[in-house]
């Protein structure tokens, strides 16, 4: 008993001392050397500009604003990635699996091609395709409105913030107005359903998206001074950034997919076919579901994968969070504090993302071991 | 440790960006826990060689030749060091470093002296933790565009995307330049230079800024300089200094001797090829700087013939001028501020005795 105690008090020693003695010396060697510690440096001017942000900044906002914009931009590109790529990777592994030969090969040579190519020189050659390829802002043309060029792509789109804002509450209620809908005329027959439905809400649609363009000017895009100006502009480094990151990972999430959907017992699809269920019937109530207690784990890992992996836009300049410290590091000298907030928010996201997914995947399992 | 990066060459890069993140674990780990305090004389003489921190690669300033050894003007000053304190120019290991590694490798003693094209200020003087040595080049930024845009002023860039550097001055004066002109502009920025300047040449931007002998030497590696022109404009005082870190005033003493020593020759009209006739001279300033007289060796903690051998090694300050960056170099940069006080520069060093 007692050298149980003994053993386990040493332990917690030993740990303790893992942590506070290198903090010591840190401690020590950074005072030795007048190298100012701790995080006042945050609310001092910034002083740098930053080429693209959702939030409001001007250079003479604090490093903690500035910081917030690569917090924001890193989210931004979290999500959107991970949706997209969760989008691509089904897809991927549903189609990988046809029987079509030509697409189930098309699949597999994707899957095998992206996965094995490191990200980073994918992100490259992305960003070589804006640079090399397509032509100089000034030579370029639009097609269908769309102008791409080496400053990146601007499609046709509102003048005001606002117009996004109202677009995303009409497509929010849409699909509300679907459900309320479908639980309200639940008895009437399909064949009325089929043809009522999509009329209604076209019009619906329709109505809204009139009325929105009533309030706000739609802009072409047209080259002005040195840069695009109008409409909804996106910058190579953004475009290479999401694109490669949802390709990658889409490629990643397809194999899981694949190997989930492999992973449900053959009897079920024949099962499913027996009472009449056609394929897609098949896959979508009783295949998926099955296969997304073995895919989840794996999936998780997945997006945690791409929410990291979007560090590497420093590489090809997007100012994510891992940039914009980089830069603070730099002009402020806060090597520490700022390696520490950086691990601090990847910590944060990648615990609250399979945090998320610990709490689906225990209901999902919960459900069905009940 | 000689890395040398190319855009094209991404694989290069790949390793770069994770040697990068290796290396910033590693500082973390010796700013921690590394036994930083020995005289870094001492430490310097018992390895027998200098570590310096060079660029990853600026024409004229610091940059590996075709046979691959460090040519440049921050460069010889490593090399005045290391004849200083060796007798011989090359007891010295170059460290390329990108902007943005370059105080965290000096303050965490990977590097014993900082001789990388960089700006001294305030904030780094200070709370950096680092100290700055006399300036041994007086530069300003200015910014390049592409000739056939027709730009003839900074004050025409309204609108445009510039390039820089990430986490350099050039980035906060561009900021304020604009700001205080009433500007709006894109800043596209990247963590190495090759990076920034393939995004200038290949058309991302409409402009480059950088200090204007940065721009200079950019300008020279390409196939057709004349395309490009560095517009009139400096928007900023970019006085370049080598660095050592806080809390060793000896070998701060000893770099900053030597450095007032290069430009001293120069004042004293000693060159590596006439110092040896110097030997029965009978002016005390000569005799005492090329250690006839004693003193001035002792009093820095090395031998007596320190100055002569940096003389005699690197040479005096217009040598090293025109050997890189002045007009026997591709360069081919005016002295500018860069003249003697007498000439009309504001290159100075207090008496060396």
């Amino acid at each position: 008993m007692i050298k149980k105690i003994t053993i386990r008090f040493l332990y917690i020693l030993f740990l303790g001392a893992i942590v506070f003695v290198p903090l010591y010396f840190l401690n020590q060697n950074i005072d030795k050397q007048n190298i100012s510690t701790g995080f006042h440096f945050l609310s001092q001017e910034a002083g740098f500009e930053i080429s693209e942000s959702i939030i409001e900044y001007n250079s003479y906002m604090g490093y903690s604003r500035a910081l917030l914009v690569g917090v924001v931009n890193t989210i931004y590109v979290a999500l959107l990635g991970n949706f997209l790529a969760l989008i691509l990777g089904l897809l991927l592994g549903v189609l990988s699996i046809s029987k079509n030969f030509l697409l189930s090969k098309f699949c597999s040579f994707y899957l095998n091609f992206f996965r094995n190519i490191p990200l980073l020189l994918q992100l490259f050659f992305l960003y070589g395709i804006f640079t090399d390829i397509l032509p100089a802002v000034k030579r370029s043309t639009p097609v269908f409105g769309i102008i791409a060029s080496n400053r990146g792509v601007a499609i046709p789109w509102f003048s005001s913030g606002w117009a996004s804002v109202s677009l995303l509450i009409t497509l929010v209620t849409s699909i509300g107005l679907i459900f309320i809908v479908n639980k309200w005329a639940k008895n009437i027959t399909t064949t009325y359903k089929k043809i009522l439905y999509p009329i209604f809400f076209a019009l619906f649609f329709f109505a809204q998206i009139e009325l929105i363009t009533r309030f706000f000017h739609f802009e072409f895009p047209a080259v002005r001074g040195f840069n695009v100006r109008g409409g909804l502009n996106f910058s190579p480094e953004f475009i290479s950034l999401l694109l490669g990151l949802v390709l990658y990972t889409g490629a990643f999430i397809g194999e899981i997919v694949r190997s989930g959907i492999l992973a449900v017992d053959k009897g079920q699809w024949e099962a499913s076919y027996a009472l009449g269920l056609s394929k897609i019937q098949t896959l979508r109530k009783i295949i998926l579901p099955q296969s997304l207690k073995v895919a989840l784990p794996p999936m998780t890992a997945q997006f945690l994968n791409l929410t990291k992996n979007s560090s590497l836009a420093v590489a090809i300049g997007f100012p994510d969070f891992v940039s914009i410290a980089n830069t603070t590091m730099n002009q402020t000298g806060q090597a520490v504090e700022l390696v520490l907030l950086i691990m601090g928010l990847y910590l944060f996201t990648s615990l609250s993302v399979s945090g998320v997914a610990n709490i689906i995947n225990y209901k999902l399992l919960g459900a069905r071991q009940r | 440790m000689v890395r040398l990066k190319h855009f094209s060459g991404s694989s290069e890069s790949l390793h770069q960006n994770k040697g990068h993140i290796m290396k910033k674990i590693i500082i973390i780990m010796l700013i921690t826990t590394g036994q930083l305090y020995a005289a870094t004389l001492d430490t310097v003489r018992k390895n027998g060689k200098i570590k310096c921190g060079v660029s990853t690669g600026l024409a004229g300033f610091s940059a590996p030749n075709s046979k691959g050894s460090w040519k440049g003007l921050d460069v010889d000053f490593c090399r005045a060091l290391s004849a200083a304190i060796f007798g011989r120019a090359d007891k010295v290991q170059y460290v390329s470093l990108n902007a943005q590694q370059r105080f965290t490798a000096l303050q965490s003693g990977e590097i014993d002296v900082l001789s990388r094209n960089t700006t001294f200020n305030l904030t780094r003087d200070t709370v950096v933790g680092i100290n700055f040595l006399p300036v041994t080049y007086y530069d300003g930024q200015g910014f390049m565009v592409r000739k056939k845009d027709a730009i003839t002023s900074a004050k025409d860039l309204d609108g445009a995307s510039v390039c820089t550097q990430q986490g350099t001055t050039n980035e906060l004066n561009m900021a304020d330049y604009f700001r205080t002109n009433k500007m709006k502009f894109k800043p596209v920025v990247f963590e190495s230079n090759e990076e920034v300047n393939q995004a200038f040449f290949k058309g991302r931007c409409d402009a480059l800024t950088s200090d204007k002998s940065g721009l200079a030497s950019e300008r020279t590696k390409l196939k057709n300089p004349q395309d490009y022109v560095i517009l009139p404009e400096v928007i900023s005082k970019e006085p370049l200094a080598p660095a050592v870190r806080h809390g060793d005033d000896q070998w701060f003493d000893i770099f900053k001797w030597v450095i007032y020593a290069v430009v001293e020759a120069e004042e004293l009209g000693i060159t590596s090829k006439n110092i040896d006739s110097f030997s029965k001279t009978t002016n005390p300033a000569i005799r005492k700087f090329i250690g006839l007289s004693e003193g001035n060796g002792r009093s820095l903690g090395l031998d007596e013939k320190w100055a002569y051998n940096v003389i005699k090694n690197v040479g005096n300050y217009e040598e090293i001028f025109n050997r890189h960056v002045g007009k026997n170099s591709p360069l081919n940069l005016d002295r500018g501020l860069n003249q003697l006080w007498k000439n009309g520069g504001i290159l100075y060093a207090p008496p060396v005795r």
